[in-house]
């Protein structure tokens, strides 16, 4: 099986998504399947290589000018799950995460 | 059969009227809602939110002047509305309110139409029947043990019994053209980059775009025209002025089609082999010539879609942490808040699709299955384009299948995956598809076919639809008045 | 053991553009918390990026200025990682095909020139801010501000050529000096404009192989990169005398406690899993906009301190200090009389710096009360002896605070400058009368009294001779008294 259960685990944490333990052997196996159907690509014979890119060049760069679409003030807290004089509040920030 | 309830009438019948005088929006917006409308609702759910007063303001503001004033219209709820809430059919933006309209739902109100509300989808537009949504299937209105198709399935549905003429989905992988064909309805995914995405929340970037539903081929141009465009807020959308669809009447003698019997001689319905005959006959009948010719299966589409999109999908869903808006995990512990929250805020197909891209894009695995897929993706669009030097458009199926059961498929999402192996490959190469409804077959189901062509040719789809529509019968939901007594709710 | 540092340094530009790298927010700085945000830069649902041309021109340039090899398609590769910052929970930068290559920033080190060669430029997008956690009830949380997520960065990352600590503190001075010379950033590194992480290993000096590198961060000034590296540079040799392996890891500077934290250790190292942004086009760079970058430089910091030394003839130190800033050379060549470079360096140097510093104004404060014109005028009088030492002082502190031409100035305070050998000599001629003394002496050869005599002279003339007069004049009296054989 391409994915075992610890794989699954270590992407599920890559991803920050917390799977329940049973759920885990089912990604496993459902995650193992898809990537089995997708070896067939294999068939093609390709390089790994890059996508034909559809975002169309040719159009101009935005110009350094503001657009208005600036929020109002509270506007961004507005819907937040915890804010508090306009800022966003969080549990505290560990430096381990930073980049 | 003539239709006289404003819930009946075409777009452009609406349109005309209200510009004549003769019909207020506010009236129009309502008709869907009240009578036979409410009835269907309860029983399709095609609708998650549809607040009365928004829909009275909007109707108040809509110009009277425009292409499609006063016409009521449903949006799939992940295009994001200032007046409704915008959940992606999804727990963690359950309530969400955005500040700011897409573009296309800002385009719409320019040119009249009323928003009444917004449409059920697959979670975050990952499905193929709207089981996925976190708030309730909906069901299909032809036979209500069955999916209406996904993940537009909700506006697919809507339009399909009348709650609206026109409805906005999106199209990742099939989301508008399938759920057209298990409807009855017409299903236009447009030329990448035609429609803006701004406003329209990403799945696979790449990939997605805006699409049409509509009972007319008709609307589906007059919402295309409407829509269509360049817009400076979407640095993938296309620049210079969208094709002219004007000339959808113009009949399709002299073009050729290309007709790929290879893909449909094993694994498609009867019925939907039956439908493509009949199509094929109609267009021959308006004066188009057939070309058959062999084109590549659809297993690869099928493979390098879901590397690619689930790939861009991992990136795209990561900015829904319970940080900045949304559902969130009360946690003492950052890791915990993200996790948490993710973790119960999307339900499992999300998950297992934000797993899979993020396996294929991680550091080991990124060349194998994501640089695989894009080279393979390039491919593919290779060969379309080479398809289209057999024809000036395609003919082929939208679905192997006829509308499955609600509960068939959920258990087994490579099966669910493979219902989409004719609408990918459209995604993959940025090329317009048009699902055409073909009718009832004999157990009451719709059957659809698909017009596929190279980039920019809505015009000639249109046209192909449009000679099909006129020569064969379309199926056109009877409305709860027209059918037998025995429907469930009625008296 | 003498081991060789390998220093690499990854520095990070914030740009002075209008607006924000991918979206038209404002790019402000002070304002109140998320109240320059739109959907895109706050990461809302739906919402994409647009790429601001400015931002694209001010890369170009700077690459340009620095000899790169200018792509004329590059790409914009999303960075995937999760932090309360980050707005999206990816950044929007440049992976595989940034939008410069190569090139070299000249540093001076000890008298001689070094190209310190880069490996590459890129654009990319900063992030918000969260602040540390404090006391919220019986809760600790932090704060997230994300006015600053968005604003337009330059990351510039050197080839590991540089070896000390000091020259790297140099090579920051440069390109601080550079950024601040092109109008791309005002490069102040306590307030984040210029930020700056640092890579070094330790090798055999005359070896090739490079040893395990760490990384270092968290270097707020030019200060905390020096002593930071230097705390590792220590650190590393160490182990390696003592005949362990250093470790690869990512490392926290703390400048209050001059101390090195352990933040990261590879095996917890992010997996970015990079991959071209669907949501922008290939950035194109044409023939064109390659040719104008280059074209539209000024005359860079390097060449104008090298010409200053070699056409005006200035100390290699007077050459810098005047190239500093680019207002600063400008406003100096434009008032320096021709042939006068080092008395105008002087001037400039030692007394409009002063006060610069005095009255916190930058050039441009000096020079709109002290235009280059007119200050060229004060020189060219100082040059021409007009206006003796004292004087010239008092004169100058006159400038910056009154109008007027320097004639009207010396006119309304009633400066008069007696530097007319007809007005001068009687003078010294009265005083040699009233000194026989000392002229004997003077005659009989002796040096002492001469300056006695000048000193006499120009307490006669109440302070207003120039000196240079007084002296070549009483030299001439000198002479024409002298005994003849």
């Amino acid at each position: 099986m391409a994915i075992d259960r610890a794989e699954a685990a270590r992407i599920a944490a890559l991803a920050k998504l917390e799977l329940a333990e049973d759920e885990l052997d089912a990604v496993a196996v459902q995650l193992s399947a898809v990537l089995e159907f997708v070896a067939q690509l294999d068939e093609l014979g390709l390089e790994p290589g890059e996508a034909t890119v559809l975002a169309p060049s040719g159009a101009p760069l935005r110009t350094d000018e503001p657009d208005g679409r600036t929020l109002a003030p509270g506007q961004a807290t507005a819907g937040a799950p915890e804010a508090e004089d306009g800022f966003f509040l969080v549990p505290p920030v560990v430096e381990n995460l930073e980049p | 059969m003539t239709a006289t309830a404003p819930w009946q009438r075409s777009a452009r019948e609406i349109a005309t009227a209200v510009r004549a005088g003769r019909l207020a929006p506010a009236e129009v917006a309502e008709a869907g809602f009240a009578g036979p409308g409410a009835r269907w609702e309860r029983e399709v759910h095609a609708v998650l939110a549809a607040d009365v007063s928004a829909r009275a303001v909007a109707a108040a503001a809509a110009p009277r002047d425009r292409s499609l004033a006063g016409v009521p219209v449903l949006v799939k709820d992940n295009l994001c509305t200032v007046d409704h809430p915008t959940t992606c059919g999804s727990r963690i933006l359950e309530g969400w309110r955005s500040p700011y309209d897409a573009t296309v739902v800002r385009r719409l109100r320019e040119a009249g139409a009323v928003l009444v509300g917004k449409g059920n989808m697959d979670e975050f537009a990952m499905g193929s029947s709207t089981e996925f949504s976190a708030y309730g299937p909906t069901r299909n209105p032809h036979d209500l043990t069955r999916v209406p198709g996904g993940s537009s399935g909700g506006p697919a549905a809507a339009v399909a019994y009348g709650l609206v003429p026109i409805a906005l989905g999106s199209d990742t992988g099939g989301s508008v053209r399938q759920p057209a064909a298990f409807c009855g309805v017409y299903g236009l995914k447009p030329t990448y980059g035609r429609l803006s995405r701004y406003g329209l929340v990403a799945f696979g970037s790449s990939l997605d775009q805006v699409g049409v539903f509509a009972r007319h081929v008709g609307d589906v141009a007059a919402v295309y025209e409407a829509l269509a465009g360049p817009d400076p807020f979407d640095a993938s959308s296309r620049c210079g002025a969208p094709p002219d669809v004007r000339d959808w009447t113009a009949g399709v003698r002299g073009l050729r089609f290309g007709w790929p019997e290879n893909l449909w001689r094993e694994g498609v319905d009867g019925a939907i082999v039956a439908a493509l005959e009949r199509a094929a006959s109609s267009l021959e009948r308006a004066g188009a010539i057939r070309v058959p010719f062999e084109f590549l299966p659809g297993r690869y589409a099928v493979a390098t879609y879901y590397l690619l999109a689930t790939a861009e999908a991992s990136s795209n869903l990561a900015r829904f942490d319970g940080v900045r808006y949304g559902l969130r995990h009360r946690a003492a512990d950052l890791g915990e808040l993200y996790s948490g929250t993710r973790g119960r805020g999307f339900g499992p197909e999300v998950r297992r699709r934000i797993l899979l891209g993020t396996y294929a894009l991680s550091s080991g695995y990124h060349d194998q299955y994501y640089g695989k897929a894009s080279a393979a993706r390039t491919r593919i669009a290779a060969e379309y384009r080479a398809a289209f030097g057999h024809g000036d458009f395609m003919l082929l199926p939208a679905t192997p299948t006829l509308p499955f059961r609600l509960g068939e498929k959920t258990g087994d999402p490579l099966a669910m995956y493979l219902s989409d192996v004719f609408t990918l490959g459209a995604n993959l190469a940025g090329i317009p598809g048009l699902s055409v409804p073909m009718g009832l077959e004999p157990g009451g189901l719709p059957v659809g076919v698909q017009l596929l062509g190279p980039a920019d040719s809505e015009p000639v789809l249109l046209r192909a639809a449009r000679a099909i529509e006129m020569d064969g019968e379309p199926a056109r939901i009877a409305s709860a008045e027209e059918r037998e007594p025995a429907w469930p709710g009625s008296r | 053991m003498a081991w060789e540092p390998v220093i690499g340094l990854e520095c990070h530009v914030q740009l002075r553009t209008r607006t924000k790298m991918f979206c038209g927010c404002p790019v402000a700085f002070g304002s109140e918390p998320n109240t320059n945000v739109c959907p895109v830069c706050l990461g809302l649902p739906g919402a994409l990026p647009r790429t601001n041309a400015a931002a694209v021109a001010h890369a170009l340039r700077l690459g340009a200025a620095l000899g790169c090899r200018l792509r004329e398609h590059s790409v914009f590769a999303r960075k995937n990682y999760f932090y309360p910052d980050m707005p999206k929970n990816y950044q929007v930068s440049q992976y595989d095909r940034p939008l410069c290559e190569g090139g070299a920033l000249s540093v001076t080190v000890e008298g001689a020139a070094r190209a310190v060669r880069l490996t590459r430029i890129h654009l990319e997008e900063d992030a918000g801010k969260s602040f540390h956690p404090e006391r919220h009830g019986d809760r600790r949380l932090s704060r997230v501000d994300f006015n600053r997520a968005g604003v337009p960065l330059l990351e510039l990352v050197t080839e590991p050529v540089l070896r000390s600590p000091e020259e790297c503190a140099l090579f920051l001075s440069a390109l601080r000096r550079l950024v601040r010379w092109l109008g791309l950033s005002d490069g102040d590194m306590e307030k984040g404009q210029l930020r700056c992480d640092a890579n070094v290993s330790l090798r055999t000096p005359g070896t090739a192989r490079l040893g395990t590198k760490t990384e270092i961060k968290n270097l707020n000034s030019i200060k905390a990169v020096e002593r930071g590296l230097r705390a590792e540079i220590a650190r590393q040799a160490v182990l390696l005398d003592a005949g362990e392996r250093v470790v690869q890891a990512t490392l926290l500077y703390d400048a209050d406690q001059d101390r090195l934290a352990v933040m990261r250790t590879k095996e917890q190292a992010h997996d970015y899993r990079y991959f071209p942004d669907p949501d922008l086009p290939v950035l194109e760079a044409d023939e064109a906009a390659r040719t104008h970058a280059l074209a539209s430089l000024p005359e860079l910091p390097w060449a104008r301190e090298a010409r200053f030394r070699d056409a005006l003839g200035l100390p290699a130190y007077d050459a810098a200090v005047l190239t500093e800033s680019r207002e600063l050379s400008e406003y100096f060549e434009a008032s320096a009389p021709p042939a006068h470079a080092k008395l105008a360096s002087n001037w400039v140097m030692n007394e409009v710096l002063r006060v610069l510093k005095e009255r916190s104004w930058d050039v441009g404060d000096w020079a709109v009360r002290v235009p280059a014109a007119r200050f060229a005028d004060f020189l060219g009088r100082v040059a021409a002896r007009e206006l003796p030492g004292p004087v010239a002082k008092q004169v100058f502190s006159w400038l910056p605070d009154e109008s007027g031409p320097v004639s009207e100035i010396l006119a309304r305070h009633g400066v008069v400058v007696a530097s007319g050998d007809d007005e001068l000599r009687p003078l010294v001629r009265a005083v040699m009368d009233e000194q026989p003394a000392a002229v004997a002496q003077l005659l009989a050869g002796e040096e002492k009294p001469f300056g006695f005599l000048v000193g006499q002279a120009m307490k006669k003339s109440g302070g207003q001779a120039v000196p240079e007069v007084l002296r070549r004049l009483l030299r001439e009296e000198l002479a024409a008294r002298s005994p003849r054989p």
